[in-house]
């Protein structure tokens, strides 16, 4: 359907958030290296924490890159991401915040790398809506920006949509994946924008952009050709955390709030990563299906910083050496950024889909640990919170576990951006205790 | 390779309690100055008295609370009362009286509520309230400028020390003959004896438009608030608001009749304003936590400080301002909440 819509180039400046260093360059000194080819892949058949796919190989068994190895009834796959020999399939360590082994399938390389036979180009003009999605199901595409949440699905609506947004704004420091792969691969965003819209049956996408992002900006006016083409257009977002949150994105663009316990699609929206986007034109273009992933591999503790195309599965370890390997003791290794990123307790980990980011980061780096104060009601978390949350508040209602407060204060509503910690002068852990409160509201459901 | 483990986010302010603190202390030393530059060191030995007196109930009450009492007497926030407090007394202030209060600020104010951050009064004026009411005479008479053409006897570091310490002058001074009341006690009485503001401005306190001495206070404790928006530890909604709306209320009233109402300039100069303003008001504790609920709670505490001063019992009402607005915050608050995303 084709509805008017209209986006503000230049969206308003949001009064929540935090200004926090952005420490990009550091790792955008470089173009997007390809990191050497695993010797061994663990790949993971959880998709997003709640999915998991049958594996369809058995150890042993001889595979090639872009072979299915896993497939559910949804026709959802994941594909080898090296040709070899099946190692093993079983629950196999992964970096989830769980810290709980997940099923995997584990490849050992064997023999000259050889594309699977499924791996063809398509041409999405030849395919109807409903073609498209199983497409995307099958060559394995899920959310890039972290939460891996099927593309496929994402793509099905049910609802007339208005727009397509798709998510440039990396408002999280450090990370500049989603950064190089428009500056280098605009193009590719922009087919796998064309697809989605045609699954979804929109005419009109939008890409955000930070504002301290000009060369992304320049790549992607030019993949569009003067004038933005086919409905697509680009708006430039502040530079500010969390602006690239799905929620805050669209109410900067459209002015238009996600209902409370709602999706986007149910006021017309669709959001979709960037690198989603061109995990999507490549599976068209190429007939790749999703085996790798862009990872920046930064922080202080990193010799040579930088950007990755890696194979999903790639040993963590072997990433960090692709990058010159530590400089230094780093203290903590974050997979994403300072802010939701969650700190491995090793590197003997493989990159998922949800890498998009490690961080060697230095004790000086990060956040002295101080002891707790009470809450001085100072009102920073109250500024700063993207839900427009009391924050000081709902720390109060999970201290006492009253459900009607909890409720009321809007447990539910948190993000978990972390934006309240950030600001907190008394060294509050509010995040920590909203997860866990969300945690154990969830698991009595 | 092994790594240590902990919860985002992984960023941390700049800025803990302590250094809030710090800077408020910090904002507060020119004023400091200026103050002992014009009233002599009275201030000096008040502030002195006040901290030991404030870490000492602090330490103790922590002790009675079993709490970390390193982490919490570092926090600065017992020092800051302490100062607050100090600067709201005459020069001349005896220490018992400095301790009651102190005592009261800290132990009762503070601890008995629960200690920082649960107090529903800001400590230093509630403290500041207790001595006003128990000890009227001696909170009114403040010393003369040590500049203008006043015929005052200066009393040297020695003799205020004297003072603080036994109350009683050394010989050949007289506590009437060296103190003078303040500004806005003098525009009271005078009113009261139906003088009109023209006659009354001659009388040599008043300075320029306010009080001599106090305007240049002013200024300087201006300046320090203007420190502490640029550092972000306060916010401007508070000041501004409590700031125009006093402004506003003497405005109407001097408009109506110059004769016998001071004008807004010195309204605002005037007493605890600006300290109030940009010190007392701004105390997050005790004040609101939403941009609404501020410009609400500011203006509250300017309508009501004048209200105090022009038809109240005492000549300064910032101390019951504040107080007053501090028991209204859970309401405001309450009808402030911002409306959750997507509710
Ligand atoms: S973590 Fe939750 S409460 Fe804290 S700022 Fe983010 S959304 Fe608000
Ligand atoms: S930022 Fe921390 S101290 Fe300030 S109101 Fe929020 S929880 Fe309390």
């Amino acid at each position: 359907m084709s509805t008017a819509w209209t986006y503000n180039p230049q969206p308003p400046r949001p009064d929540w958030g935090v200004r926090a260093p952005a420490l990009k360059k550091l790792s955008l000194r470089q173009p997007i290296r390809a990191a050497p080819l695993p010797v061994e892949a663990s790949m993971s058949l959880q998709i997003g924490g709640s999915i998991e796919l049958p594996a369809i190989v058995a150890p042993g068994d001889r595979v090639q890159t872009g072979q299915a190895i896993a497939r559910n009834t949804d026709g959802m796959a994941v594909h080898a991401s090296i040709s070899g020999r099946v190692l093993a399939v079983g629950p196999q360590r992964a970096p989830v915040a769980s810290g709980r082994p997940v099923p995997c399938v584990v490849i050992r390389a064997e023999g000259p790398e050889q594309m699977h036979g499924s791996c063809i180009p398509v041409n999405e003009d030849l395919l109807s809506p409903e073609e498209i999605r199983a497409r995307v199901a099958a060559g394995g595409i899920v959310g890039l920006g972290g939460a891996q949440f099927p593309t496929a699905r994402k793509l099905t609506p049910g609802v007339p949509i208005r727009a397509l947004i798709v998510d440039g704004a990396e408002c999280e420091p450090w990370i500049t994946c989603d950064e190089v792969l428009l500056r280098e691969r605009a193009g590719m965003v922009i087919e796998g924008v064309g697809v989605m819209m045609r699954a979804l049956g929109t005419d009109h996408a939008v890409v955000a952009v930070e504002a301290d992002m000009p060369e992304a900006h320049a790549a992607l006016d030019n993949a569009l050709g003067a004038g933005g083409s086919g409905g697509i257009g680009i708006a430039v977002v502040t530079t500010k955390y969390p602006a690239g949150g799905e929620r805050q994105l669209i109410e900067m663009l459209t002015g238009d709030e996600v209902p409370a316990g709602g999706l986007p699609r149910d006021i017309g929206y669709v959001c979709q990563n960037v690198a989603t986007a061109a995990a999507v034109g490549e599976l068209f273009r190429s007939g790749r299906p999703l085996i790798s992933r862009i990872v920046t591999v930064t922080g202080g503790g990193i010799a040579e910083p930088g950007n990755f195309e890696a194979r999903i599965g790639t040993p963590i370890r072997d990433l960090v050496q692709a990058a010159g390997g530590y400089r230094a003791a780093p203290h903590r290794l974050l997979m994403g950024g300072p802010m939701m990123g969650f700190a491995l307790p090793d590197d003997d980990l493989p990159v998922t889909t949800a890498t998009n980011c490690l961080v060697a980061a230095l004790a000086t780096e990060l956040a002295p640990d101080r002891p707790e104060m009470p809450c001085i009601r100072c009102g920073e978390c109250v500024q700063a919170c993207p839900a427009r949350l009391l924050p000081h508040e709902l720390l109060t209602a999970v201290r006492r576990n009253d459900a009607g407060r909890l409720a009321e204060f809007g447990l539910r509503d948190c993000i978990e951006c972390g934006c309240c910690d950030y600001v907190c002068p008394s060294y509050i852990h509010l995040t920590a205790r909203f997860s866990a409160a969300r945690g154990r509201e969830r698991s009595r459901a | 390779m092994k790594f240590a483990t902990a919860p985002a986010p992984h960023w941390r302010p700049a800025a803990d309690v302590a250094a809030v603190m710090r800077q408020v202390l910090y904002a507060l030393a020119p004023a400091v100055a200026a103050y002992t530059f014009f009233f002599g060191p009275g201030l000096l030995l008040n502030i002195v008295v006040a901290t030991a007196a404030a870490l000492a109930t602090e330490a103790l009450a922590l002790r009675l609370r079993a709490r970390p009492a390193r982490v919490f007497l570092s926090d600065g926030s017992a020092v800051v009362t302490a100062v607050l407090f100090a600067f709201c007394l005459p020069p001349l202030t005896p220490w018992w009286i400095t301790v009651t209060g102190i005592v009261f600020a800290v132990g009762v104010a503070k601890h008995l509520y629960g200690g920082l951050g649960y107090n529903l009064f800001n400590p230093a004026m509630a403290g500041y309230l207790v001595v006003l009411v128990a000890f009227p005479g001696k909170m009114t008479m403040w010393l003369p400028p040590t500049t203008g053409d006043l015929d005052y006897q200066s009393l040297s570091l020695w003799q205020t020390l004297q003072y603080t310490a036994t109350a009683s002058l050394p010989a050949g001074f007289e506590f009437d003959a060296v103190t003078r009341a303040t500004p806005l006690t003098v525009v009271r009485t005078e009113l009261g004896l139906m003088r009109t503001m023209s006659e009354i401005r001659v009388n040599p306190v008043f300075g320029d438009f306010g009080g001599v001495g106090w305007e240049w206070i002013g200024n300087f404790l201006t300046l320090g608030g203007m420190w502490l928006l640029y550092k972000g530890i306060i916010r401007w909604q508070i000041p501004a608001a409590m700031i125009v709306s006093l402004m506003a209320c003497a405005l109407v009233f001097y408009l109506t009749d110059p004769e016998t109402h001071p004008s807004p300039l010195f309204h605002l100069y005037a007493g605890g304003t600006l300290l109030g303003a940009f010190f007392i008001a701004t105390d997050p504790v005790s004040s609101t936590v939403t941009d609404r609920g501020r410009l609400i709670y500011g203006a509250g505490c300017g309508v009501l400080t004048y209200a105090i001063r022009t038809w109240g019992g005492y000549p300064d009402g910032v101390a019951f301002a504040v107080l007053l607005m501090n028991m209204a915050v859970p309401l405001i608050d309450r009808h402030t909440r911002p409306r959750i995303y997507g509710h």
